[in-house]
Parts: structure tokens; C-alpha cells; sequence
């Protein structure tokens, strides 16, 4: 494991990409092809299922390191990971055992049949046998929530940069269905598995928000523009008569969807899709906030299937009969498309408009009028582009209209966790409720590290409690939030939900006197 | 029960019966200083008393001012209080000061580290009635590694980016850390030394501490030579664009912080390394327990988990609001 600790190490320790994809391309000349393997599979959330609970290691951590359990919560949230905050407290190792990966995660994975004095016994000896890093990867590798800091793009690069293959072929490959148990590294890269699973998307292509005035864009017709919908962006799958839906998280939603399962299952061919869900109701798009309602649940009530209809707003064909369809341009692709809908008409399946403009100008004064379909913009696609795996910048734009605004004062604080552990990053802001305040949004992102410094030190001063994880403070420092939609909804105390709140700026100008009061702000609501 | 020493003023820690300050941070009359750093030692006071090998250290922080500098175990009467400086371990010439009124003692420690560094004058632990403790590092997460192996950790480091062409730029505190570093490093190729950290080793060598030979740098001029070094910088040139004008660079940040992967990840370093001049908490505990003080008091830092901590096993402690700590939060930001 000891070059596995050494690539988290040289992962953790930069931001830039060169950096990160040398230190891969060094796993990848020393590591056992076996520890690449789990690497891979780590990385792409095919982790084993939890073994031992938290409460168990968090109990056992506590016994050896002879502090009482509220030490241990202060350390937590000084520390924001459990796995490290346990690996620091516990005393120095005895010795240092040194195992590949593979042979760990063959051991944790016997935990599953052992007792839980066992599982003790088993935890406790390999704490006292790996030096600090290992005994922390450790610890992850039992929680089963192992995230390694990379982007899957560079990830990706690094491994077609050095096995010197096409990045998209090693994105299709490592993406998807596959088991360390039952593929070897060699068998993987390669792809030798693809065929046997139905199943595999493709990596989306993504865009970056439009930077430039539209003229620097050229001539209107190179260009299509659709409503940019504020969904599930997801990937529909038909092949042999079988039906997977993804979405960009790379999650197999399938079953959530059993009104679009079904709709696909009647469609001639095999295809994949690329579209949008969305909850769609007396010919209207609904607002992101009641597909909400529908997502993560065990079961989809008839009744929810009838509230909640959602609808398949599709975009693009990446693959039809069987063929890859990527490389074509997107005229074609749309062409295509659209001669598969019209044949197939079908109510849960519909094809996401193409705009007719002639010029930018009607374009702009489009987009104006984007959210009142409750869509967040425009998208603007080079009708001679390729479907490019992953973001790249040029073919594609995301226009998304300004978003709403409004000023409220900070109340709550509590600490980040991982890279912004030990400072107050997570907060709540209140607006007025007439003479009372109301909370109105949680935002996390959105401040410099300097002034996330200068709010810590602010609520580090300012706070009500000393002990546990959030802190109340005196409303005294206004932001600006933005937000790209609101919402009635029961859940929260002020009556509204906001979409995707951030924190703009800190309006240093303004005092608690000149926030916003809840009155005004339900007013956005159309 | 006699009557206690210390008092908790708004101009800092004072002395009642010796009418003295320490580490004051409003301008008092007397003012008795624990070290050099500059959250400690502040300017203003109309008389100063510290250990002499602080006393060229306020001279080039403070200029022209009155101060007088004592031996560690040297007693001084002030209005009939027995003081005395004892080594703190923190960084040169740190000074725990101990008070003696009719057969009181108490003992004001400053910052204080137990681990031994080879420049400094280790700890020693006084007995007293009244401990007054910082407590920067006050959580059982913080727990360093030998010193053997934290400077293992920084060559090898250091090694690999020569290895690979690329100049290690190491960050810490101008005083006391930077001179650590420098030690660690001895022997391992030139040493460049930013100025500001090469005026306080002339504080160092003037108390007769030898120092690896060293070269001082001004990065508007001197990037050519130090392309492939070493070069040691204060935590104030993180993010400078003169920083980012060194070529191949990489940067190590030294502190005790570092401890933590989530701070280490903050600051996007290339590498960090838990080094500190600040006792971990088995340090705390070891040299609290050691004065065997009937009361504590715990000062910048984790106060009010260390003031609960300490109460549950039985020692009392109160928590009390200082200034100080100016020195790592400029290290952590």
C-alpha cells in the first residue's frame, strides 16, 4: 500500500494538474497491477460496501486513545474527516506492516462474515501496524467513502498519456460496470469487458459558460440554441431490448424512472440518448423543486407517477444501431434524432426544441424570457460539432440568465470539512421577517480564502457556543446571494426554497438595517 | 490560602504585588517579556526586562528602547516578588517567567514547546501554584514526530526536488522556524535565506548559536542563483507574485497546522510538513501536570476544550482571553 499512500500524499498536496498526473504516472510504473486496479475502482465509486459502522470505530478509536468521547468530536470537527481524525489520535504505530492494497481490500472484505469481536480485534492490530497515512487510507477503505482527489479528466489523461491510448477510449473503459473481482488491469485498459455489458455510457460532453459577446460566435447559422432545462441531465440507453438510464453523476437511475423505462422499451432500434428529465405538467416544464420530490426514493408511489410526471426532454444521439455515432456533426446527429421521435411519438418522449432566430439580438431578448418556462438559459451548439467527451471549450456554451439577488445577514456558522476543515465555511443567512429574522438559504461557496479567514475569525469572536459544530453569531455581516430560481416549499421555516444559493459578495457597505424581508423576496415567485 | 499573583487586566497578564506586566499589549510601565515574536513582545512600554538573548531581537523589532537583559535563573526583586527566567523551548531566548511572593509561586510560560530542536535551550519545568499555559496546539490530534524524523522527512523531500531539478522553497516563521529549517537542512547544497529571516540570524549568531553558512536573497534581483536551491521564506511571501517568480518551484510550508491533510490541502502547498515550535498536546499535558500547579490557566488557542479537558481530570483551569497568537495565525494564513 505503500505507493498507493504515496500517490493520496502527492494527490492531496497540489492543485496543479501536472503535478497530480505525474504523481499517477509513478503509481502507475511501480504499483502491483492488482493496487492499479483497486486505484481505478476506488475512484469510480466501486467500493465495497461498508464493513464496520462509524459508531464502532469511532468507539473503538476512543478506548485505545483514553479520552473521553466529547474530546473526540472537538478533534472531528477541528479535523472534518473521521478516518484521519481517528488515524491522528490513536498512538504511534508498533511496527509497520507493509501489504499491497489488493491484499487489504481482500481482508476487509472478509470483515462481512467475522463477529464483531473479530472485527475488533482485526481493526485495532492493523492501527497499530501502518505509520499515519496508511492507517488513515485504512480507515477510509473501511468506511467505504474513499474520495481521491482528482478530476476524472486528469485521471483519465494521465492513464492514456502513459498506456499512450485515446482518452475517450479509457473513459469509456473505466466508466460503468466492472468489478475488481472479475477483470484484471491489463483486461480493463484494454476494454475487453465493454462488450459483455449493455450498459456503458458515454462520458458527457460538457459545456463552459459563454465568455465572449455573441458576435465573436460568427455567423448565426453555424449555430443551434435550445432552452438550457434545469433537470436531471441523463443518458438513455437502449441496447438488445434492454434499458439503462445514467445520469451525469454516473448513477444508474433506471428505476426511478419507470414512466421513461417503459416509453424507451416501446421504441424501435438501439440508441443513446442524451436529455434532460424533467417534471412536466399541463404542457409546462415545472420547476426543479418537484422533481426533487421524486428523486431517492425506494418506491414511486402511482400517486407520484401522477402528480409528478416527468417527461424526457431528449438533445442529442450518441450512439444509434449499434453504432458510435460521437464523431458526426451535430446536424446530423440532430437530423437523426428527430426522424426517431416523429416515428416513435410518445408522451413521457419528447425532443428539446431547437430556437428559431435570425439574429443574436432576437436570441438575447430570448433568453430574457427563459425563466419564465422555468428553464435556466440557453445553450448555443456549433451545428458542425462533435459530441466531445468531457468539457472542452469552443463547440458548445452554456448562456444561463443573470440569477436572482438578495441581501441577508449571516447566523449561523459551522466548519468546513476536507481541504477547508478548521474554518467557518458553511453557512446560514437570515432575511426580515418583519421585526424578526428568518433563515432563507445555506451557502457554502462563493468567498475568497481571505475572507473565509476573516468570517472565521469573525465567528470565533462573535459566537454563542464553545463546544460543538455550529456557531450562532450576532447578525452583522450582509452577502449577497444569488440564486437561479425560488420555490414555495413547506420543508423550510421561511416558506420558500432557493435554487442553488451562493454567496456573490460580502456587502461590507451594508448592516443588518438594509437586508431583505421575506415579503418582498416571495414576490420573485411567479 | 494566600492571595493570588496574577491578575487578568485589559493590558494583559499582571503581576499584583510586583506592579509589573507581562507581555503586555498596551503600553504599560514595566513590562517583562516572555520572547521575541511579536505578539509577545510589543512596542510601547516605558521599561523592558527579558532573557538576553531576547534583547537584540526587541532592539531590531522595537529600536531604541529601554530593556534589560537577564541570565535563565537569575533572580531579580521587583517590589520584593522574586522573578526569574526559565527556558520556555519555544524559540531563542524564550523565557518562562516564575514570580515568588512570600512562598507563592507563580509561573507565566508564553509559548513553549518540550520537543528539543538542537538551536534552542530545552524546556524546564518549574514547579508552581499558579500556571498560566497557552494552548495553540491543545487537541489530541496534534501530536508530532520526533524531530529526528520530522527533519528526515524535510531533507528527503528536499533531496527528491533535486533530484528532479526543482527549487524547494521552504515557508516559515522568520524567527525560530526558519532557523530550524535551516538546521535540517545543513549540508544538503547553498542555503538561500530571504532578508528579513537572515537580519534575525544575525540575532542568533550574536548569542552565539551557530548557524549553517547561509546566502541572503532579494527575489527582485536574485533568482538566477537560487534556480535548482534552497530558499527560506517567511509565511508573508505566500502568494506574492515575488514568490511565483521563482522558476521550478516547490513550495513546503512548516507548521504545525500542516498536522492536518484538510490544512494542508487549504493552502495547496506542494508539500507540508507538521513542524512547530508550539508543544503538541502529550507536550501540554507533560508539562502541565509537571509544574503541579493548583491552578491553571490557559490562554490563545483551544482554551475552552482545554479549560474542560483539564477540569474533568482534575486539575482546575480556567480559560482566559489573551491577544496573542498573532504568530500562527500568520503562519496558517
Amino acid at each position: 500500500m505503500k505507493e498507493f499512500a504515496i500517490l493520496i500524499n502527492a494527490l492531496d498536496s497540489t492543485n496543479k494538474t501536472g503535478l497530480k498526473q505525474e504523481a499517477i504516472e509513478t503509481f502507475l510504473a511501480k504499483a502491483p497491477d492488482e493496487d492499479k486496479l483497486w486505484f481505478l475502482a476506488l475512484f469510480t465509486g466501486k467500493r465495497p460496501k461498508r464493513k464496520v459502522s462509524t459508531t464502532l470505530l469511532k468507539q473503538w478509536a476512543i478506548e485505545i486513545a483514553g479520552i473521553p468521547a466529547w474530546l473526540f468530536q472537538e478533534s472531528y470537527a477541528a479535523v472534518g474527516d473521521l478516518g484521519e481524525t481517528i488515524s491522528l489520535i490513536l498512538p504511534e504505530p508498533v511496527q509497520y506492516k507493509e501489504q499491497p492494497l489488493a491484499v487489504w481490500m481482500e481482508q476487509i472484505k472478509l470483515l462481512e462474515l467475522m463477529t464483531e469481536p473479530e472485527k475488533k480485534q482485526y481493526v485495532i492490530n492493523a492501527w497499530q501496524n501502518l505509520p499515519h497515512t496508511e492507517r488513515f487510507i485504512f480507515n477510509k477503505l473501511l468506511g467505504g467513502s474513499f474520495r481521491v482527489g482528482i478530476a476524472a479528466k486528469s485521471l483519465i489523461n494521465a492513464i492514456a498519456g502513459y498506456y499512450k491510448m485515446e482518452a475517450s477510449a479509457v473513459a469509456h473503459t473505466i466508466m460503468g460496470e466492472w468489478h475488481p473481482d472479475q477483470v484484471t488491469f491489463d483486461a480493463l485498459i484494454n476494454g475487453e469487458h465493454i462488450q459483455s455489458h449493455r450498459s456503458k455510457p458515454y462520458p458527457f460532453c460538457l459545456a463552459y459558460a459563454l465568455d465572449k459577446e455573441l458576435s465573436e460566435l460568427g455567423m448565426e447559422g453555424l449555430w443551434q440554441a435550445e432552452y438550457k432545462w434545469d433537470g436531471i441531465r441523463a443518458q438513455l440507453i437502449k441496447r438488445g431490448g434492454e434499458v439503462f438510464i445514467w445520469s451525469r453523476g454516473e448513477e444508474l437511475i433506471t428505476d426511478q424512472f419507470p414512466e421513461i423505462k417503459d416509453a424507451l422499451l416501446l421504441i424501435d432500434g438501439n440508441f443513446v440518448i442524451d436529455g434532460e428529465l424533467l417534471v412536466h405538467k399541463d404542457e409546462i416544464v415545472q420547476n426543479f423543486s418537484e422533481l426533487q420530490k421524486r428523486l431517492n426514493r425506494k418506491n414511486i408511489s402511482r400517486k407520484m407517477l401522477q402528480d409528478l410526471p416527468v417527461v424526457l426532454f431528449a438533445y442529442d444521439l450518441l450512439e444509434w444501431e449499434n453504432a458510435d455515432w460521437r464523431a458526426k456533426q451535430l446536424s446530423e446527429r440532430r437530423q437523426q434524432l428527430e426522424h426517431l421521435f416523429i416515428h416513435n411519438s410518445s408522451h413521457g418522449l419528447r425532443l428539446s426544441p431547437v430556437i428559431h432566430f435570425s439574429d443574436w439580438e432576437e436570441l438575447a431578448l430570448i433568453r430574457e424570457t427563459a425563466r419564465l418556462q422555468n428553464s435556466e438559459g440557453l445553450m448555443l451548439k456549433q451545428k458542425e460539432s462533435p459530441y466531445h467527451s468531457g468539457r472542452k471549450r469552443g463547440d458548445w456554451w452554456k448562456w444561463k440568465i443573470d440569477p436572482l439577488t438578495l441581501d441577508a445577514v449571516l447566523i449561523y456558522a459551522q466548519k468546513g470539512s476536507g481541504r477547508r476543515s478548521g474554518y467557518y465555511t458553511d453557512y446560514t443567512f437570515a432575511v426580515k421577517d418583519g421585526e424578526n429574522l428568518v433563515t432563507i438559504a445555506k451557502a457554502y461557496s462563493g468567498l475568497t480564502d481571505k475572507e473565509i479567514q476573516e468570517v472565521s475569525r469573525f465567528v470565533n469572536n462573535n459566537a454563542l457556543e464553545k463546544f460543538g459544530p455550529v456557531r450562532t453569531v450576532k447578525p452583522e455581516l450582509v452577502f449577497e446571494l444569488a440564486f437561479e430560481g425560488i420555490s414555495f416549499s413547506n420543508r423550510h421555516k421561511s416558506g420558500v426554497a432557493l435554487r442553488f444559493p451562493r454567496i456573490l459578495r460580502w456587502r461590507r457597505d451594508k448592516t443588518v438595517n438594509d437586508i431583505d424581508d421575506i415579503e418582498s423576496i416571495k414576490q420573485l415567485i411567479r | 490560602m494566600q492571595s493570588r499573583l496574577l491578575q487578568f487586566r485589559p493590558e494583559g497578564i499582571y503581576c499584583v504585588q510586583g506592579k509589573f506586566y507581562i507581555d503586555p499589549w498596551m503600553p504599560v510601565d514595566k513590562a517583562i517579556i516572555t520572547h521575541g515574536h511579536s505578539d509577545h513582545a510589543r512596542a510601547g512600554m516605558n521599561d523592558y526586562l527579558c532573557h538576553h538573548l531576547t534583547t537584540p531581537i526587541l532592539k531590531i523589532r522595537l529600536g531604541d528602547i529601554s530593556v534589560q537583559g537577564i541570565e535563565y535563573g537569575e533572580t531579580v526583586d521587583i517590589n520584593g516578588v522574586k522573578l526569574s527566567l526559565h527556558p520556555a523551548g519555544h524559540i531563542i531566548g524564550a523565557a518562562q517567567v516564575r514570580m515568588e511572593y512570600k512562598g507563592r509561586v507563580a509561573v507565566v510560560s508564553g509559548d513553549y514547546k518540550v520537543q528539543h530542536d538542537g538551536l534552542t535551550t530545552p524546556i524546564e519545568i518549574v514547579k508552581c501554584h499558579e500556571f498560566v499555559s497557552e494552548s495553540t496546539f491543545a487537541l489530541p490530534v496534534y501530536n508530532w514526530a520526533s524531530v529526528e524524523e520530522q527533519n528526515r522527512q524535510l531533507r528527503s523531500w528536499v533531496q527528491n526536488n533535486q533530484a528532479i531539478g526543482k527549487t524547494s522553497v521552504l515557508i516559515g516563521y522568520a524567527l525560530g522556524k526558519a532557523q530550524r529549517i535551516m538546521k535540517a537542512l545543513e549540508g544538503l547544497g547553498p542555503l538561500n535565506v530571504h532578508y528579513s529571516i537572515a537580519k534575525l540570524n544575525d540575532a542568533y549568531e550574536a548569542a552565539g548559536v551557530r548557524l549553517p553558512d547561509y546566502h541572503t536573497v532579494d527575489l527582485n534581483t536574485d533568482l538566477k542563483t537560487i534556480e535548482n536551491g534552497i530558499l527560506i521564506v517567511p509565511p508573508s511571501l505566500v502568494d506574492t507574485n515575488l514568490l511565483r517568480k521563482v522558476p521550478h518551484r516547490a513550495e513546503a510550508i512548516c507548521s504545525g497546522w500542516m498536522q492536518v491533510r484538510g490544512a494542508r490541502r487549504w493552502r495547496a502547498a506542494d508539500a507540508g510538513f507538521a513542524i512547530s515550535d508550539h508543544a503538541d498536546w502529550n507536550g501540554l499535558l507533560q508539562v502541565i501536570k509537571g509544574t503541579q500547579a493548583e491552578q491553571v490557566y490557559v490562554t490563545h488557542g483551544q482554551t475552552a476544550v482545554f479549560e474542560k479537558y483539564l477540569n474533568e481530570i482534575g486539575i482546575p483551569t480556567k480559560a482566559v482571553k489573551t491577544v496573542f497568537g498573532e504568530e500562527e495565525i500568520q503562519e496558517l494564513s
